[in-house]
């Protein structure tokens, strides 16, 4: 969008913006906008984020969002290191990514500016508090000369608005008497900066201010002041002069249905509820806190009436360990981490592979290595997820690739533990666990059920066999403590494939090995056929990816097709085992272009099995993919450009001069 | 354990009833000849059986290490698990199945040293697990070398000139973790064994029992001056309730408090009535800390029995009681109401 907007259905001018405008405003059409709020930690870009992103639902469009937070709780004030932002795309049309560039960018601090120009397109609204462009935070933020001040700014339609004076203004009685101090009134700003881009986008804000009623019910002055301020900003884009656009983006045409909100955490814990639910199980969670991954645990603890029972463990070895407990005891047992959380549990996690226990091990996936970047988005914890274990350790994995989801992979995950005796690890991600999207709810009906098929009675003439398989699945009978005359002994060491019992026998581990990688392939057995999106079956290149990408990769298609070029896709679900007929897809396609916010993981496996000359788009930047990327390499990749690329994101803080 | 010892007297006759035999196990016991673990493993095995218990309804937890294969031997439910996460593990089976009696069989090593963390945190939390540590001051299983519990100057095989590792006394650190219950008794005392382990699997929360256990092959008689027929009544200090803290063949001797609230030993004619009563029950764990700080490592007068017990909340009783509250309290949840708990809107 540009000031009117390249892809504006323009109105006459001067027609006005309906109701309550007071002086002629032309009123663009447009098919979606990408809004990013950037801020400092305490400004509430993440709030203000949020409520957009409702207001837009309440309006009808599809939605993507991309929170983006610094890893300190508090980072100094003003600096670059402190910027919080929030962008969210909303369209008219069926939507899958929170957009490459934003439209138009919300700076509340010179750090805010300094971090985010870079990103916004050319031509783009650029909205800046004036208020917090002293000599200090600009100096903090890395300026020697104010930038609103000289030519740096010509390619923008920038809006210089003292947003922090404002709302102190319309808040001056009631710190005159004494209902808020100045600190607390200056936190309303924000409310200011949703009012204004609320009013800019048509969008409705009394949901907000019913929120905003019950977030504050307790403290009703602060509850009103918000409100006032929301309104403050809604008025300062009816009544000044400067705003000579307002925009409308239509409802998309969605598929008919109820739609909620959701993140990919939320997502992912109702899933899990779920599949308690077709169970009959209830949910034990073993969780350390780490991020990303603290909202499932903080979502399931207030899940008790659904029977969930939620251990915050002394570490993320107790965690797996309780967890592989309860399974034992009978409940369906997860554990939820990030990637050094997996590393710590990895031992643990073997154990339950031998011992063949059914267990969910959620990675909300981080950048690493080590510590990395915990609130930042990666995929690089593929290969561990597969053969992080010490000895031959197959284990099923399943991957979510968009926020609402990680329902559906969560009640996946689970259905295989339960059903196939095994742990299965499942793997999100930082972009998914905290970005959100409008979900279709299912009818609750249409939930498949999952037999856990509990052993109550001896399994042959002589008593209990506890590894006398189901010879489809291969999967061990699964007997509760409790059960009278089935009791046994499970553990680590290596078993007689037949009695159970310990045994060091060479051939036995043999036959124990190779009996845990059947197991694990027989899986593959239950899997539907891949869904390959080539629409006239002619394509050359085939996109293949697995987890977040999905949305860049679907956007990044779509965008190769429109510039002529023949595409498929196909998103892959289960990392392991890898469906039976991956491999004949992947060998009608001349080119195979696998992108991932990896070095090259799902790549290096797919070579490896298939020997498919794969070639990969990668990028490792905390930041989700962009679609404009992916489509760049499709279409480079069909004229015959057969080189690994990898590629610098245009959202990368800006050179500040020195 | 969750069931009351009286409680089980009194049902005896309608209970099915087992021998010792139903908690043995087929499997032939590997560990060395005259190794101390076989008459624990035998008590036990008795014990349940005498106390009317059923093998299904029980569970062995165990790590590794010698001890830690004890859940084999056991015709029981059971879980031989990875070093020193048994009492997490355990944990997780006594939060899911609170009606299920859940031991940990354990070793200094396993215990104290990798998995002292889990340890500790089981104890504060007060989880319904019977946890025996079986400490034989050394590695036995990946055969001999010093263990969180050695002693200082210990010369072991990966020790030459002897440890310098300051050694841990379980009993002050599972007093220190505030456990509510906390014992010590000898794998060779049979009697005294079968007593202390009935009452930790009579507590109700998490009970700890120190149990000195003989290493024939890589420690043997560590423990000698309060097993050795001769030493024993000299160094043996019988901690009975409601009874002055006094030893020796002539009860000569008696444990008095010092001024600094430490425990230390006098010759009983000189104690008057400064001689400590014993009184596991005490809420704060300080006196019985103060005893356990009489001895480091069984060489000298060393303390035997319980040393503290005490009713507190139960762990798994209150994870379950809260799942109980919010069921009474939202009615069991409804997965439509769920999905639909956010601003819902419809499209048609
Ligand atoms: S090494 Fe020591 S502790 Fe282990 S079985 Fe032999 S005697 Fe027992």
């Amino acid at each position: 969008m540009q000031e009117p907007g390249p892809d504006a259905r323009h109105d006459a001018p001067g027609s006005t913006n309906g109701a309550g405008g007071t002086r002629p405003t032309s009123v663009v059409k447009l098919h979606g906008a990408v809004i990013r709020f950037a801020g400092d930690s305490g400004d509430g870009m993440q709030l203000t984020g949020d409520r957009f992103t409702s207001e837009s639902a309440a309006v009808g469009n599809d939605l993507a969002t991309l929170p983006d937070f610094p890893a300190e709780i508090r980072a100094p004030a003003g600096t670059l290191a402190g910027v919080s932002s929030f962008q969210v795309h909303f369209s008219d049309e069926d939507i899958h990514t929170p957009g490459d560039a934003p439209d138009v960018l919300v700076a509340m601090n010179p750090a805010a500016l300094a971090k985010h120009l870079g990103a916004l397109k050319p031509g783009g609204t650029l909205i800046v508090n004036t208020d917090a462009f002293s000599r200090r935070n600009l100096s903090k933020a890395g300026y020697e000369a104010n930038p609103l001040e000289g030519d740096d700014l010509e390619d923008f339609a920038v809006h210089e608005v003292p947003i922090t004076d404002l709302t102190l203004r319309a808040l001056a009685d009631d710190v005159e008497e004494g209902l808020l101090n100045k600190k607390e009134a200056e936190r309303c700003k924000n409310m200011f900066a949703l009012g204004l881009v609320s009013w800019m986008f048509s969008r409705p804000i009394e949901p907000t201010v019913e929120w905003l009623g019950v977030k504050f019910a307790t403290k009703p002055a602060v509850a009103d002041a918000n409100v006032r301020v929301l309104h403050a900003g809604h008025a300062y884009g009816e009544t000044t002069e400067a705003f000579v656009y307002t925009y409308e983006v239509p409802a998309a045409p969605l598929p008919a249905g109820r739609y909620r909100n959701i993140t990919g955490n939320q997502a992912l814990a109702y899933g899990l509820v779920a599949a308690s639910v077709q169970s009959g199980l209830d949910i034990f969670y073993g969780s350390y806190p780490i991020t990303p991954a603290s909202d499932i645990l903080h979502e399931l603890s207030r899940l008790k009436h659904f029977g969930v029972r939620t251990f915050q463990a002394e570490d993320e070895i107790a965690a797996i360990g309780a967890a592989i407990g309860a399974s034992f005891g009978g409940h369906l047992a997860v554990t939820g981490t990030s990637g050094p959380g997996v590393a710590l549990k990895s031992e643990a996690l073997g154990l339950a592979l031998a011992v063949e226990l059914p267990l969910v091990l959620i990675n909300v996936q981080r950048g690493g290595p080590s510590t990395g970047l915990p609130t930042k988005t990666e995929q690089s914890d593929l290969l561990q997820a597969m053969f992080g274990r010490n000895g031959e350790a197959p284990l099923p994995v399943v991957a979510v690739q968009s926020p609402s989801d990680a329902f559906y992979a969560a009640f996946e995950a689970a259905r295989i533990a339960l059903t196939h005796r095994t742990p299965v690890v499942l793997l999100s991600d930082g972009f998914l666990a905290t970005s959100s999207e409008p979900w279709l709810l299912p009818d609750v009906d249409d939930l498949p059920p999952i037999d856990p098929d509990l052993t109550t009675e001896a399994n042959t003439p002589d008593g209990f066999a506890p590894l006398l398989r189901d010879p489809s699945t291969l999967a061990r009978p699964w007997a509760l403590p409790g059960t009278p005359g089935l009791a046994h002994r499970i553990g680590g060491l290596e078993k007689d494939a037949t009695t159970g019992n310990i045994s060091y026998d060479p051939d036995n581990h043999q036959a124990m090995t190779d009996l845990r990688h059947d197991k694990v392939e027989a899986i593959a057995a239950t899997l539907p056929p891949l869904e390959v999106d080539d629409p006239d079956e002619d394509a050359t290149v085939l996109v293949v990816g697995w987890g977040s990408t999905y949305g860049p990769i679907r956007g990044g298609v779509n965008q190769a097709r429109e510039r002529g070029v023949r595409a498929a896709r196909v998103h892959l679900r289960h990392l392991s085992p890898l469906p039976h007929d991956l491999g004949d897809v992947l060998g009608r396609y001349e080119h195979v272009l696998v992108p991932e916010n990896n070095m090259g993981q799902l790549r290096m496996l797919l070579r490896a099995r298939y020997l498919v000359d794969a070639v990969g788009h990668n990028r490792v930047t905390g930041q989700p993919l962009r679609a404009a990327e992916v489509a760049d390499r499709i279409v480079a990749l069909a004229g015959g450009d057969r080189e690994d690329t990898q590629s610098t994101p245009t959202d990368q803080p800006r050179e500040v001069p020195a | 354990m969750s069931t009351d010892t009286t409680v089980d007297q009194a049902t005896h006759d309608e209970l099915p009833q087992f021998s010792k035999k139903d908690f043995t196990s087929d499997q032939e016991v590997r560990w060395c000849p005259g190794c101390g673990d076989y008459a624990i493993l035998a008590t036990v095995q008795k014990l349940l059986a005498d106390l009317g218990r059923d093998p299904s309804e029980t569970v062995f937890v165990s790590g590794i290490g010698c001890s830690s294969r004890f859940p084999y031997y056991m015709d029981t439910y059971g879980i031989h698990s990875i070093h020193g996460r048994a009492p997490a593990i355990a944990t997780g089976v006594a939060s899911a199945r609170p009606e299920l009696d859940v031991w940990v069989i354990t070793g200094d090593g396993d215990a104290l040293s990798i998995g002292g963390n889990h340890l500790i945190h089981a104890l504060r939390r007060n989880v319904d697990i019977t946890i025996l540590l079986f400490n034989n001051e050394i590695y036995g299983l990946t055969k001999g070398q010093y263990s969180p519990t050695s002693p200082l100057g210990a010369v072991h095989k990966s020790t030459p000139m002897g440890s310098i590792d300051r050694p841990l006394n379980p009993v002050s650190l599972a007093l220190g973790a505030e456990a509510t219950f906390v014992a010590r008794t000898i794998d060779t005392d049979r009697n005294h064994l079968t007593e202390i382990l009935t009452a930790a699997n009579a507590h109700r929360g998490a009970a700890l029992v120190e149990i000195y256990q003989n290493c024939v092959v890589f420690n043997d008689d560590f423990a000698h001056a309060v097993t050795d027929r001769e030493t024993k009544v000299i160094n043996q200090i019988p901690l009975r309730i409601g009874e002055p803290i006094v030893f020796g063949p002539e009860g000569e001797k008696a444990v008095v408090a010092d001024d600094d609230g430490s425990m230390m030993i006098v010759p009983t004619a000189e104690a008057g009535d400064r001689i400590v009563v014993h009184d596991p029950t005490r809420t704060e764990p300080t006196t019985a800390f103060a005893l356990s700080r009489l001895s480091h490592n069984p060489t000298g007068p060393t303390p035997l029995g319980i040393f503290r017990a005490v009713e507190q909340p139960v762990y798994d009783d209150l994870l379950n009681d809260q799942v109980e509250a919010a069921v009474a309290e939202r009615g069991r949840g409804r997965l439509e109401d769920l999905l639909t708990s956010g601003n819902v809107w419809h499209v048609t």
